[in-house]
């Protein structure tokens, strides 16, 4: 029962074993995902459908293009906007947690986290009632006499949104990467005469980095294909990526150039997750040797 | 843990005011649920349920409840199925490809499921199985098997061999022990899988809206169409209903496995 190594001959339960999620994850995932690929290369005519020739019109398209070039731009800028501000609230709000006291410590995190398990549909309806011209942020502009602001359907809305989304997923990677910190260090930075904020820049920091660049990655992955928040509260005119692949899809029924945006989006959450994998790694080898 | 100092004013301010930020939509949609008015506006001088009975005078909402909770509940349990015996493959055996099929097992949570519905719907469409439920369940099993097998796996990771093998030792086949010794040492990661899967399928939108026919509509696409068009407080009704069984969820997989391990996880 001990036989962890690989042997000759071949031991072919592990391969029985995982043969069923091999073969559904094989035809569910990787055949999916190569017939797309396949079709962001046929001809699309608008009157008979997708063609048999091959072509790079939808990518050339989709890079020249300046009604896709803003939204790419758009999608990147809000994306990137969201990140910084859930590094700047997660980080520190994770320090937060880590210096209560349980219960708080647990009863804050599962309050912080736990709207991660609701639908992003929920979530982004709450919002939308927020901030309506009749909700309850223009309520309060209208009470201390700004007047009623313009909110939903604008960018603001969509980073609010998904700063709500992605802020756990910030606070998770911070919060973990501090456990692993002895709060007495930071007290003996303190006792050796190091002023707190000399004591976090140097004692602490140090220590968040690698969890707020993959909190970071995770974040800016996740905004930059991110559907519901943008439909929803940017309305019909603010496209980012996501939406205007399904556009493409449900509306529009260009498939092929449809395709082609979604491999984009598929290749540049790869590169961000491929980066993430490489940062954990690193942070693991540094914590072994 | 003396050591710990309490966070000072500036840290309690910061902190109430993220707390609001996470709660804030959640509490007004379950406020405004209870509103009598015909608009979206806080109660105020009583509470009334009649969005709540609007919401089961509405066939639609209710059919695409019920095939939310058949998608969810098939797919968490196959998933569950097919993670503890993938599980056992990638836990227990070195062999060739080991780490290919981890990969592979993981992938749906690096793959956004933007692209994973638009996959789906363009091989439904090729092999004309487009609006099954069988295949939307499929596409829902792919989405929720790597949360079930990270479970699995970190359960079978803090499993005591010795007890295996005693079994072993005592005559049991290897059945008897996966059957009585093993299953019931990873219960609590297999039911805190299920249960995961669960939510994440109920909760599902961005994939299922590409796979969804008008007969499969599962809540979420239902909820997404219908604030498209309109929104009244029926919408804050049902939300108040998802965020209340998602709740009751969340409370059950704390008991089980501890929500901060599994949320939190290995980091």
């Amino acid at each position: 029962m001990s036989g962890a190594r690989a042997s000759w001959p071949p031991n072919w339960t592990p391969w029985l074993l995982a043969l069923p999620g091999t073969a559904l994850f094989a035809a569910l995932v990787l055949l999916p995902l190569a017939l797309t690929f396949a079709l962001s290369f046929h001809v699309y005519d608008p009157a008979t459908g997708v063609q048999d020739q091959v072509t790079l019109a939808h990518y050339i398209a989709v890079v020249t293009d300046d009604y896709f070039l803003t939204i790419f731009w758009r999608t990147l800028r809000l994306a990137a906007l969201t990140t910084l501000i859930c590094a700047v609230i997660g980080a520190p709000e994770a320090y937060i947690l880590s210096r209560m006291r349980q219960p708080w410590r647990a009863i804050f995190l599962l309050a912080i986290i736990g709207p991660l398990l609701v639908s992003v549909v929920v979530r982004t309806f709450g919002w939308s009632m927020l901030l309506g011209p009749a909700g309850l942020i223009n309520d309060a502009f209208r009470f201390f006499g700004i007047g009623t602001v313009r909110l939903l359907y604008t960018e603001t809305a969509i980073v609010i949104g998904l700063v709500h989304v992605m802020l756990p997923f910030m606070v998770i990677p911070v919060w973990t990467s501090l456990q692993k910190l002895d709060p007495m260090v930071e007290a003996a930075a303190w006792t050796l005469g190091a002023s707190r904020f000399t004591a976090l820049r140097r004692v602490v920091m140090p220590q968040v980095t690698m969890g707020l660049l993959s909190g970071s990655l995770v974040v800016f992955g996740l905004s930059a294909s991110a559907f519901a928040m943008p439909a929803l509260l940017g309305g019909r005119r603010l496209k980012v990526a996501a939406t205007v692949v399904y556009d493409q899809y449900m509306n529009e029924l260009n498939w092929p150039l449809g395709a082609a945006i979604a491999i984009i989006v598929l290749v540049v959450n790869l590169i961000i997750m491929l980066a993430y994998h490489r940062a954990v790694e690193t942070r693991a080898r540094r914590t072994l040797g | 843990m003396s050591a710990m100092q309490s966070n000072g004013p500036v840290a309690v301010v910061f902190h109430t005011l993220v707390v609001v930020f996470m709660l804030a939509p959640l509490v007004v949609i379950c406020l405004v649920a209870f509103t009598p008015a015909n608009t979206l506006t806080l109660p105020t001088t009583q509470l009334s349920l009649r969005w709540f009975a609007a919401v089961f005078d509405h066939p639609d909402f209710v059919a695409s409840f019920v095939n939310s909770l058949w998608v969810a509940a098939i797919s968490a349990t196959i998933a569950v199925a097919l993670a503890v015996s993938a599980g056992l493959a990638l836990d227990r055996y070195e062999f060739y490809g080991r780490g290919a099929l981890n990969a592979l097992f993981l992938s749906p949570l690096m793959i956004p499921h933007l692209v994973l519905g638009v996959a789906l719907l363009r091989m439904f469409a090729l092999i004309g199985a487009t609006g099954s439920f069988v295949w939307l369940s499929l596409g829902h099993i792919v989405v929720v098997t790597p949360y079930v097998l990270r479970l699995v796996l970190s359960a079978f990771s803090g499993l005591d061999r010795s007890v295996e093998q005693a079994a072993v030792t005592l005559g049991a086949s290897r059945w008897t022990v996966f059957r009585r010794i093993t299953v019931p040492m990873i219960l609590p990661g297999i039911t805190g899988g299920w249960l995961l899967a669960f939510i994440n399928s109920f909760d599902e939108l961005t994939m299922s809206i590409f796979v969804t026919s008008p007969a499969t509509v599962t809540l979420p696409v239902r909820m997404y169409m219908y604030a498209t068009e309109s929104i009244d407080p029926m919408m804050a009704a049902v939300s108040a209903l998802m965020i209340a069984l998602t709740a009751a969820a969340m409370l059950l997989l704390d008991r089980i496995f501890g929500l901060d391990k599994i949320l939190v996880g290995e980091g």
